[in-house]
């Protein structure tokens, strides 16, 4: 039972990070964009967190920071797709290639530093008075860190946004039919931008998580296509965000099982377990495609450009 | 005064040609300003670029030996791409082509050299056209998102290959160090000319690619398919089957470049053998317009950039990175160009 606590609770650890990118991934596409950025965008989060945290000490300004190199990087993907219409696809792509890239060319003086003992204490796991009393389910959700937590109530608060506010109902109009929403009287390229931005902004976040937290120390490739799974998850999740925290947490499982099972009896290489995200992932992917119900349907407007003048 | 896009009724060749040349200018203006921002020269950088790229017989040998992988995988990907299938697979398909040639290789290491040649070159194509086929598959069938499917299938042939190397493919003789065995010598491609013989084989494929796609009947479906599902499904085309068929040739060229440089270049299979070369084909493919003479062109100079690049490491004590965001840059540049392709910009004076 020890052993089942610790595993469940070092997933929902693992799948924090991923937890961030997916509902940023989810926010990005009920506008209508499909935004392959999201492991560049990760990756930008993730140095530019880590090294602010570093100088600063401050977890405030390193999540600040990580944030404000997310929504940076998903500002370029977002003049470039919806002012200048480019193929959102291949523009996704060069995001994550200059992401990555440049949070490698960043990261190059950081190799080997440790997050400052300071931002290292601010996210300690904390048990949450009462909820953290309750068994099992308190020893699993509510003994973690204070980010792990602001992890559960952005994704409830997202949710909340998308399906029960008036903003929330315009940005979902704006994906299924962007023109119907236009003629409603929604600014268009206003609210794609600001979701957009929005959406990349917590990428960011899910990066700085993996520099300052997790690890918690700065090393190259640190997401590790944790940002692929994301834009899987987003499927899988039917792009919901409540239904995002479920998927998230079931894909840090995976993440660490491999390093669990290495300890026990059964002899695997590590090698062949570490291809089980990626896999699952596949298995998932094909499984919602092939029950194609309306619930799990993506936005109807998803990946293709809006011509105003067209319409 | 006011300013205001309008479409452009016809897309000139000419002027599409002037407008991708003007954003690469851009994109080496604000690369210029990247390298200025490290506090160095840019002009001193670019000149030792070249000098990395071209300045002895042996760094020009280099050069066009980092170009023939980018041309054969661009070629593969350019397939893909115009039938709007995003194959980002490339890597994952370059590796398990050069698993299935190193198996051939490391199996029958005695054949005659003709035949051994032969045998992986098949090998590796049926190895990247298999590894292809299976998100080609699932998006014939269920419509299932291949950009995902392509992807998570690098991790899985990488991690593959680096259990191969570091478990039963394993060098006992390499002294504890995690290598495969090197090939024998019948399993190297032979040089031509001071050059494996790859960019024979590269120049011959972007022949027959420019013939297949603007000349063939498949070539045509795959481009109409591209156009507008709608149109091709009108036209009777089959549409599983382009889509089978063109992922097919795709991971097997993606294919051939991993069994070109386990052979020719690594002379054996290691977890490092597609290096990143199927992601940068994507951009290279982009930039030449899906035009497989133009992928000649883009796949030089982005290997100038490599070579170039990581001369410049040394000297300048700049990153590879630094290449990565260049890469980047022009992309973004090249992107937001095709937008003046497609639009002109109307001055009018007075009331709209």
């Amino acid at each position: 039972m020890d052993g089942l606590i610790s595993f469940l609770t070092a997933a929902i650890v693992a799948g924090t990070p991923i937890l961030f990118a997916t509902v940023g991934e989810i926010i990005t596409e009920k506008s209508g964009h499909l935004n392959l950025g999201v492991e560049g965008l990760m990756m930008m989060g993730a140095v530019m967190g880590f090294s602010v945290g570093l100088s600063t000490g401050s977890p405030a300004a390193a999540m600040l920071a990580a944030m404000a190199a997310g929504a940076t990087g998903s500002l370029i993907y977002a003049f470039l797709t919806i002012s200048l219409r480019a193929n959102q696809v291949v523009t996704g792509l060069a995001l994550t290639i200059f992401g990555t890239g440049l949070a490698s060319f960043l990261g190059q003086k950081l190799v080997g530093q440790v997050a400052p003992e300071a931002i290292k204490t601010f996210f300690k796991p904390m048990v949450l008075p009462g909820l953290g009393q309750i068994p099992f389910i308190g020893q699993v959700f509510f003994r973690q860190d204070a980010f792990v937590y602001f992890g559960y109530l952005m994704a409830l608060g997202a949710g909340f946004y998308l399906y029960y506010t008036r903003p929330g109902r315009h940005i979902r109009a704006i994906g299924e039919n962007p023109g119907a929403a236009d003629a409603a009287g929604v600014n268009v390229t206003l609210y794609r931008y600001a979701h957009i931005l929005a959406g990349g902004a917590l990428c960011g976040l899910g990066g700085a998580y993996l520099s300052l937290v997790y690890v918690p120390a700065w090393q190259d490739n640190v997401t590790a296509g944790r940002g692929w799974i994301a834009v899987a998850l987003v499927i899988f999740a039917a792009w919901n965000p409540f239904k995002a925290l479920m998927g998230a947490y079931l894909f840090g499982g995976l993440d660490i099982i491999g390093f669990r099972i290495q300890g026990s009896a059964i002899h695997i290489s590590q090698y062949i377990i570490d291809m089980l995200p990626y896999v699952v992932t596949i298995v998932v992917l094909v499984a919602v495609s092939m029950k194609k119900s309306k619930e799990m349907a993506p936005p109807k407007h998803l990946g293709l450009p809006y011509y105003r003048e067209e319409r | 005064m006011r300013l205001r896009f309008v479409k452009r009724s016809e897309i000139n060749k000419k002027s599409g040609l002037a407008i991708r040349g003007t954003a690469i200018l851009l994109a080496l203006l604000a690369t210029t300003l990247f390298i200025a921002f490290l506090k160095l020269n840019p002009l001193s950088v670019y000149i030792s670029m070249l000098d990395g790229s071209f300045g002895s017989a042996y760094r020009v040998k280099e050069t066009i030996i980092k170009t023939v992988p980018l041309v054969i995988t661009s070629l593969g990907i350019a397939v893909a791409f115009k039938m709007q299938f995003w194959n980002i697979g490339g890597e994952g398909q370059i590796a398990m082509g050069a698993f299935m040639a190193s198996f051939v290789a490391l199996r029958m290491p005695e054949l005659p050299k003709p035949l051994l040649l032969a045998l992986m070159i098949a090998a590796g194509m049926v190895g990247g056209g298999l590894w292809a086929l299976l998100p080609a598959f699932f998006k014939a069938r269920w419509g299932t998102n291949e950009t995902i499917v392509t992807l998570m299938m690098n991790y899985i042939a990488l991690k593959y290959v680096t259990y191969l190397q570091y478990g039963p493919w394993r060098d006992p003789k390499a002294l504890g160090f995690p290598k495969i065995p090197n090939f024998s010598d019948n399993a190297i491609l032979p040089n031509l000319f001071g050059v494996h013989i790859g960019w024979v084989f590269a120049l011959i494929l972007t022949a027959a690619m420019f013939i297949f796609m603007n000349h063939s009947k498949k070539g045509y479906e795959i481009a109409v398919l591209g156009e507008s599902e709608h149109t091709a499904r009108y036209a009777g085309i089959n549409i599983r089957n382009t889509i089978i068929v063109s992922l097919l040739i795709s991971g097997g060229l993606c294919g051939l470049t991993g069994m070109i440089q386990a052979s020719a270049v690594a002379n054996t299979l290691s977890y490092e053998v597609s290096g990143g070369i199927g992601y940068t084909a994507i951009i290279t493919t982009w930039l030449s317009g899906l035009s497989a003479p133009f992928i000649i062109l883009t796949s030089f100079l982005f290997s100038i950039l490599i070579q170039g690049g990581s001369f410049i490491q040394t000297s300048f004590g700049i990153p590879q990175s630094a290449a990565q965001i260049i890469q980047g840059i022009i992309l973004f540049f090249v992107l937001g160009s095709e937008f003046f392709t497609r639009y002109r910009l109307v001055v009018r004076k007075g009331e709209s």
